[in-house]
């Protein structure tokens, strides 16, 4: 409670968004209302905004009560979450939808009766006193439907031009009001205009405005559907907790998890926030996440991550990170983010964008000269047509939606497989990689080594004290491999000893201090470097390497005591999704701080021709540059910890996680799956991506660079041809939606596991 | 003849002074009282912001168009990228930032604004 109360407090300012309000001087009454409301200092309105300001200490629903008590509506205009976001996103979409609907319906109501009337033959000019009167009658009823149909074109064309930018609106404001211009002159002074240019263009207006709402009614729908994967993703949180408090368990809100709050899941529901189990064993569905399909198996001390499924057991957890900071409210954060991001292959549309609208308008206007000095009769009526025809068909929207279209569908389509792609310039470097460096350990190994063999080379030890000295020595260590001999004594009931004196020499292995004996620990390396003699045990440790082992040794007071050896299991699918970066033509290369026997024994186990081994970590980096210096686009897989200033360095950095490790900083793209598929499944989504943007832009250019001059009027000298400003209208509604559509299709793309 | 031919070069010469020459007015400064940028009808109003440089600074949108073009605000310098829900308040908090004029938009750049920075 004492929480909730701390809220208040420390709100000092809030504000409510009143509906209702349909005078300003309501503004008196709520503001004065409000202020009566204990502990509210002041309370302001804007009447533009139809929001109030409140200064003070108030529970925000006593605020809202007081509103609706003088009989106005209020909600709270605090920042809403995610799960609310996207719901009042799709009200207010389809809110958008259907009006848009109506304005088409009233705008074709008129257009296509008029249509239908000129395509049959009838009359389009103003002749006589009856026809003008006629015309005139349809000429108010066209500004009607302006009014009532497009009234947003209008002043989304104004709002922008008052500040010094031209958009769509602009060229739909001036096509469709040139033409309505025109024909009103034509109606009030028929005398003014040569007798063949007197024809009216209302069905133009009319038929334009409708079938422009309808391309954006349908490209509301379409694009409602380009954000489906980060609904699902949102959807993936829980909205309840059942939390213990005073020893007893209740539901409350997923906003009112505390950090160390002891949660209880149940089979069959989700896990609300991040935590580490502290009693019960169950199995977790973390596929919607992680794209792994088989359910991990959660004990005590394990992690769990919200948004996951408990699948059999019952458990009690400890959170350890909530609200924002749950693993998959920063997924979602990060795909929200890369989905708005650009790639650089779409700056040159956003620099054509910038120019686009008023280049056509001069375009338009220079076009209408050409028809007025050089064009046949009725020069005036030609110049309105043509002038008309192409602001109208000219889509920047098009051009303007190609790139953001598609990023927006295949950052979500990668975010389904598991893979969390940093911006739009990842996704397309992605695309065009040529070399894949692959860490071995815990990239294309389980990271999960153990320990095979002990040979003992001084007989005075046994297998146990050799295991007691190298376990002791090891758990000082942060070696990936020195985990794998701790565990190995500690399952045989070995005491871990201490030791003194323990240093560790990058890239060979350790020294230290026991019971007054020199221990050392390592590769071949450090033995020679310390002058031990290894005789035939240099063989035996070569043989385990060929194995894909990795040997090393112990030496007592300078003195080879015992070959350890460990090896680290290859991944199951680590060939097969190896072969598939090898079939996308991507040069495979192996990086391991391993000896050259083992990394070679590794690599050819999965196919890997080439290797780096026995690299130090600091010179991860260097072997980067030596692909990018060999013109390589390079791609580096690690574990985004020891490999940060390499997968920094790296063309495209991957890091392969482990399902709540999202946000690796040093990483471009995350893999949330510990499989190497996650790697072919983001080369080949960001290819399928950049085809899709490709396919977009070219479309756009070619409908702009092929249709204004063609609605100019640039076929007629040939073959008589102008395009009639409707059809204009239509081709540039559904120019736009195609785009859309197109982008949309990326969502069946599958990447292939063979 | 003549003079509609040199009412059209007016008018594109007009067209590209408005556009593309003119230097837009003066920025609104952020701590002007209660400032809020309002999303409606194809622009940020208002659209050009100053801000104090070195300074964590937060921006409050007021969403009003329907569009989904309006519904999300993008600051590409500084990696931000929120949803602006429509009819309700939306604060987007700003890192502190070193001076320079940084855009911000809707994805298709239909919306444009900028922060000056100093």
């Amino acid at each position: 409670m004492n929480n909730i109360e701390g809220d208040i407090k420390k709100k000092s300012t809030q504000e409510l968004i009143i509906e209702g309000a349909g005078c300003a001087s309501c503004v008196g009454k709520i503001e004065a209302i409000l202020k009566s409301v204990n502990g509210v200092v002041n309370a302001e309105m804007n009447f533009a905004l139809r929001t109030v300001s409140i200064t003070g200490k108030a529970d925000s629903n006593v605020l809202i009560k007081a509103v609706e008590s003088i009989g106005y509506n209020a909600k709270s205009a605090n920042e809403a979450n995610d799960n609310q976001l996207i719901d009042e996103k799709e009200i207010a979409d389809q809110k958008y939808y259907s009006s848009l609907m109506k304005k088409m319906w009233i705008a074709l109501g008129l257009g296509v009766p008029l249509m239908i009337y000129s395509i049959a033959g009838g009359p389009m000019t103003v002749d006589t006193t009856l026809e003008r009167g006629i015309w005139l009658f349809i000429g108010i009823l066209c500004a009607a439907i302006m009014y009532f149909a497009g009234k947003h074109f209008y002043v989304g064309a104004w709002k922008s031009f008052t500040n010094h930018s031209a958009n769509m609106d602009t060229l739909i404001a001036l096509g469709t009001g040139t033409a309505w211009i025109y024909s009103m002159v034509v109606v009030f002074f028929p005398m003014a205009v040569p007798e063949m240019a007197r024809h009216v263009y209302f069905e133009a207006t009319a038929m334009i405005i409708g079938l422009i709402d309808l391309g954006l009614a349908l490209e509301v729908k379409a694009r409602g559907r380009t954000s489906e994967a980060i609904r699902r993703l949102i959807g993936l949180q829980a909205k309840t907790a059942r939390v213990l408090r005073d020893e007893q368990e209740v539901d409350i809100a997923i906003e009112q998890v505390l950090l160390n709050d002891i949660v209880r899941v149940r089979p069959g529901e989700k896990i609300p926030v991040d935590g580490v189990v502290i009693e019960g064993h169950t199995s977790i569905d973390e596929s919607m996440l992680t794209g792994e399909p088989m359910p991990a198996e959660k004990s005590e001390e394990d992690e769990v991550v919200a948004g996951t499924l408990n699948k059999s057991g019952s458990i009690l957890f400890e959170a350890t990170r909530v609200g924002k900071d749950t693993a998959l409210a920063q997924i979602i954060n990060m795909v929200k983010r890369a989905q708005n991001s650009k790639p650089p292959i779409g700056r040159l549309a956003d620099i054509i964008s910038a120019y686009f609208v008023p280049v056509v308008m001069i375009i338009s206007i220079v076009s209408a000269l050409v028809w007025l000095n050089f064009g046949p009769e009725p020069t005036l009526a030609f110049a309105v047509v043509s002038a008309t025809t192409v602001l109208i068909i000219a889509c920047p929207c098009a051009l303007g939606l190609a790139t953001p279209m598609s990023v927006m569908v295949g950052v979500g389509k990668a975010a389904e497989a598991g893979v969390l792609i940093r911006n739009g310039e990842a996704l397309q470097t992605a695309s065009k990689i040529t070399a894949m460096i692959l860490d071995k350990t815990g990239t294309i190994t389980e990271g999960a080594p153990t320990v095979t063999d002990i040979i003992i080379a001084d007989k005075s030890h046994t297998e146990k004290y050799i295991l007691t000295v190298a376990s002791s020595i090891e758990s000082r260590s942060e070696h990936p491999l020195a985990q794998a001999i701790v565990d190995s004594a500690i399952s045989k009931g070995i005491d871990l000893e201490d030791i003194s004196g323990f240093q560790s020499i990058a890239g060979h292995g350790v020294e230290a201090n026991l019971n007054n004996q020199q221990l050392l620990f390592g590769n071949q390396k450090l033995m020679l470097k310390k002058g031990v003699f290894l005789g035939e045990f240099v063989a035996k440790a070569q043989e385990l390497a060929d194995e894909a082992k990795t040997p090393m040794y112990l030496a007592i007071d300078n003195k080879l005591a015992a070959i350890i050896a460990v090896s680290d299991p290859i991944k199951e699918d680590s060939i097969e999704a190896i072969n598939r970066l090898k079939a996308n033509g991507i040069r495979v290369v192996m990086l391991t701080g391993d000896n050259r026997a083992t990394a070679n024994a590794v690599a050819k186990k999965v196919g890997i021709t080439e290797v780096f081994a026995e690299v130090l970590p600091e010179d991860k980096s260097n072997k980067v540059a030596e692909l990018q210096s060999q013109d390589e686009i390079v791609g580096m897989t690690g574990d985004g910890i020891n490999d940060a200033p390499a997968l920094a360095l790296a063309n495209v950095g991957f890091a392969i996680g482990t399902g709540t490790d999202v946000a690796i900083e040093s990483a471009d793209i995350t893999l949330m799956r510990g499989s190497l598929h996650g790697l072919a499944d983001a080369i080949a989504v960001s290819k399928a991506t950049l085809r899709n943007i490709k396919q977009n832009l070219f479309g756009a250019f070619i409908y702009n660079v092929a249709g204004v001059p063609f609605a100019a009027g640039i076929l007629y000298p040939l073959f008589g041809l102008l395009l009639n400003p409707v059809i204009a209208g239509a081709a540039m509604a559904f120019s736009s939606l195609t785009v859309v559509s197109n982008a949309n299709r990326l969502r069946l793309f599958t990447p292939k596991e063979h | 003849m003549l003079i509609v031919n040199l009412l059209g070069i007016v008018l594109i010469g007009l067209i590209v002074w408005w556009f593309w020459l003119y230097k837009p007015a003066r920025a609104v400064d952020l701590n002007e009282k209660n400032l809020i940028i309002v999303v409606n009808n194809g622009v940020y109003q208002p659209s050009k912001i100053k801000v104090e440089a070195g300074k964590k600074n937060s921006l409050k949108f007021f969403r009003k168009d329907g569009s989904p073009c309006a519904a999300t605000v993008i600051f590409p310098d500084i990696e931000i990228s929120e949803e602006l829900p429509v009819n309700s308040n939306k604060t987007i908090d700003l890192p502190s930032l070193s001076p320079g004029e940084y855009s911000f938009h809707c994805p298709m750049k239909m919306y444009k604004g900028t922060l000056v920075v100093d």
